[in-house]
């Protein structure tokens, strides 16, 4: 089962010609991620051998479905063109569009993210993420396939890097799907979202969740956890010495007057019931003891 | 990025939206000189980007140019809030007849854009949301759709302005939002929006915020940096393209990543209370690349810290695996030669880590030290930084 991408996900790289894109679609493909083509507008009809891989390009996203059959794609263009690139998934009823670009300005995430709800037909997630992976299904992004393996535990986490982390430490164990939903003030797909797949994933017994400062994305997390989700969750939290004021790194984690500390979700997660970590390492000992392994 | 007040000001009048004459000066004679141009009555008001400087005494009514520039040495200088006063605007004065507040602001929790609007205005929003807030109408606005005339009528109507000033204030509303877009913020509010005596309705004083991220489409932005208020080693940072926030403490912190460097931050300041209470003095994420170049980059930025004690360097081995890191960790110390003097202790953990602290063993630098995990190397960075 797993979450959003499984052994069905037909996979298209927009920005697939670019350094980024070339990169990662071999990574990708290196992992067992079907991907079939890529879309760069301007450049259709050419054919680009990734690896032995003969991965046709088509000038749009509806051509690139028509002619693959493609119903996931990953986005790697620059943040000038991303809008533009993520209306067109939309326009073409795209079921998963996957942001990677960081630096978007959040009117142009705000525009996609809103044109994508009012069409109906796709699911954003990103932008400034990893992407996603169902270790041994399919690898949407940039997360490291080599880290860990499949196994029972969902993990959703706004940070790349401390999702790899949480991957590493559990790598014995494993995952369902682990799905970084990205750092921006503007995201396509929440804690939430994910917290609700994986309580209705049967493959996934326990969820790990990994929030920082900024917005009030874990608290709304907390209470829908306490309300309808029946799975173990363990949580961790990153930015406690973030300074008031201070954009770090992210471009959503700061910390705005009272709002957005890392104190009030720790809090706000502990009374749904979430045991939350001091240290990543912490947590990922709390998930062990909650397995038994 | 917040503006001042004066900032804001003239975006608002490159918009349309209708404010009073405003000038900034820097000494009391460029305020004589603003008071004197403008004649009669002005406002003296201090340029400060915190609240309240009114009851702290930074904003002052002048009877003509003279008190103008007696206001404005007794404003320049003081401290409001840990802000000192380097700037002063002279505004027009006008005489003011009801106080309004209007805002449009980007709502994270709802993934939209929202318009506050309420004829309670003048006084802290956030306190008449507490106790009144049937007196603030909050409405959603699509970032797809905006702000047209009929919805601005729609707003306006909901939030009960007045019907004689009913129509201006929706005016307002419309070229506020084509600033807010135009200039990629993700605030603009105008407090006090008064009614003049004569009826008319204008920006009192007004607050941006505006998106770095849209610095690429927005290239007079930069104009607007105030590079006085931001730290030394924050701007060389920036010059390097590196992304680096300048704390109090004495660790410096490397890491890749921005969760895993505001994690790394935290498990340092809970080690260091062992130690006296060591924290850590900077974030710093060298992103998923950590080649050479930017380790050498980042720690020279961090040994240029007098502050910092000691180092610690943590990083995660994913799409660069921990021999490339290690190779540029060894490169870096070879850059910099003698000028890095403060012990430095590294943690790698993932892809490659065996052949990646092999390769650190191998070079035996004096000043590095290796341990396995986390919280182990953030412990010993605050005890090496203690001593």
């Amino acid at each position: 089962m797993a979450i959003f991408i499984n052994e069905a996900s037909k996979v298209i790289v927009q920005g697939m010609t670019g350094s980024e894109g070339t990169k990662h679609t071999r990574r990708m493909l290196a992992s067992g991620t079907a991907v079939v083509g890529g879309v760069t507008p301007g450049k259709g009809g050419q054919v680009v051998d990734i690896d032995g891989h003969q991965l046709p390009v088509f000038n749009t996203v509806a051509e690139a479905m028509a002619a693959t059959g493609a119903n996931t794609s990953v986005v790697f263009v620059p943040p000038k063109f991303a809008k533009a690139a993520v209306i067109d998934a939309v326009d073409a009823a795209m079921p998963l569009v996957v942001v990677i670009t960081e630096g978007i300005p959040v009117h142009d995430s705000a525009f996609f993210y809103t044109y994508a709800q009012s069409k109906g037909s796709t699911q954003i997630i990103g932008p400034n993420c990893p992407g996603l992976i169902s270790p041994g299904k399919s690898n949407v992004g940039i997360i490291p396939a080599n880290i860990t393996q499949a196994g029972p535990i969902g993990l959703v986490s706004k940070s790349g890097t401390l999702t790899y982390q949480m991957m590493y430490e559990l790598r014995d164990i494993g995952f369902s799907t682990a799905v970084g939903i990205g750092g921006d003030p503007v995201i396509g797909t929440t804690h939430i979202d994910c917290l609700r797949a994986f309580q209705d994933d049967p493959e996934t017994t326990a969820i790990v969740m990994i929030g920082e400062i900024g917005g009030d994305a874990e608290e709304r997390a907390a209470a829908f956890i306490a309300e309808y989700v029946t799975k173990p969750v363990v949580g961790y939290v990153a930015g406690f010495t973030a300074p008031e004021g201070k954009t770090m790194g992210h471009a959503g984690a700061i910390v705005s007057g009272s709002s957005g500390t890392a104190i009030a979700k720790k809090d706000a997660l502990e009374a749904a019931g979430v045991k939350v970590g001091q240290t990543p390492s912490e947590t990922a000992r709390f998930m062990r003891a909650i397995l038994g392994r | 990025m917040d503006l001042f007040e004066y900032q804001a000001r003239d975006l608002f009048e490159k918009h349309g939206v209708p404010v009073l004459a405003g000038e900034v000066a820097t000494t009391a004679d460029e305020a004589f000189a603003a008071a004197s141009k403008m004649g009669g009555k002005v406002v003296v008001k201090a340029q400060v980007k915190v609240g309240g400087r009114g009851k702290a005494g930074g904003v002052k009514l002048a009877e003509n140019a003279d008190d103008a520039r007696e206001k404005a040495a007794a404003i320049l200088g003081m401290d409001i809030k840990g802000h000192t006063v380097h700037q002063v605007m002279i505004a027009q004065a006008a005489p003011i007849e009801s106080e309004y507040y209007l805002a449009i602001l980007l709502d994270r929790s709802n993934r939209t854009f929202l318009v506050m609007a309420s004829v309670a205005g003048g006084m802290d929003i956030e306190e008449v949301a507490k106790t009144a807030p049937e007196k603030l109408a909050k409405v959603p606005v699509s970032a797809v759709d905006g702000i047209s005339l009929s919805k601005a009528k729609e707003i306006i109507a909901q939030a009960a302005f007045p019907a004689d000033v009913a129509d201006q204030v929706a005016d307002v509303l419309v070229t506020l939002w084509k600033a807010f877009t135009a200039e990629d913020a993700t605030l603009v509010e105008v407090n006090p929006l008064v009614k003049t005596s004569d009826g008319k309705v204008i920006a009192l004083d007004g607050k941006v915020t505006l998106d770095e991220n849209a610095e690429f489409r927005q290239p007079s932005h930069e104009a607007l940096v105030d590079h006085s208020a931001t730290n030394p080693l924050e701007a060389l940072a920036k010059e390097k393209g590196l992304n680096y926030v300048k704390l109090e403490g004495q660790v410096g912190i490397i890491g890749n990543g921005a969760g895993l460097v505001m994690s790394t931050l935290d498990v340092v300041a809970y080690a260091g209370e062992k130690f006296g209470g060591m924290r850590p003095a900077n974030f710093l994420d060298i992103g998923g690349g950590a080649s050479a170049q930017v380790m050498a980059d980042g720690l020279s930025i961090i040994l240029g810290d007098k502050d910092v004690k000691s180092v610690f360097v943590n990083v995660f081995g994913g799409i660069t695996a921990c021999d490339a890191v290690a190779n540029g960790i060894v490169a870096a110390l070879e850059t910099l030669g003698s000028t890095a003097t403060k012990p430095i202790v590294v943690r790698l953990d993932g892809n490659n880590v065996e052949e990646g602290r092999a390769i650190l063993n191998a070079a035996n630098h004096p000043l590095v030290e290796q341990l396995d995990t986390m919280d182990g190397a953030a412990s010993r960075a605050a005890e090496l930084a203690a001593k």
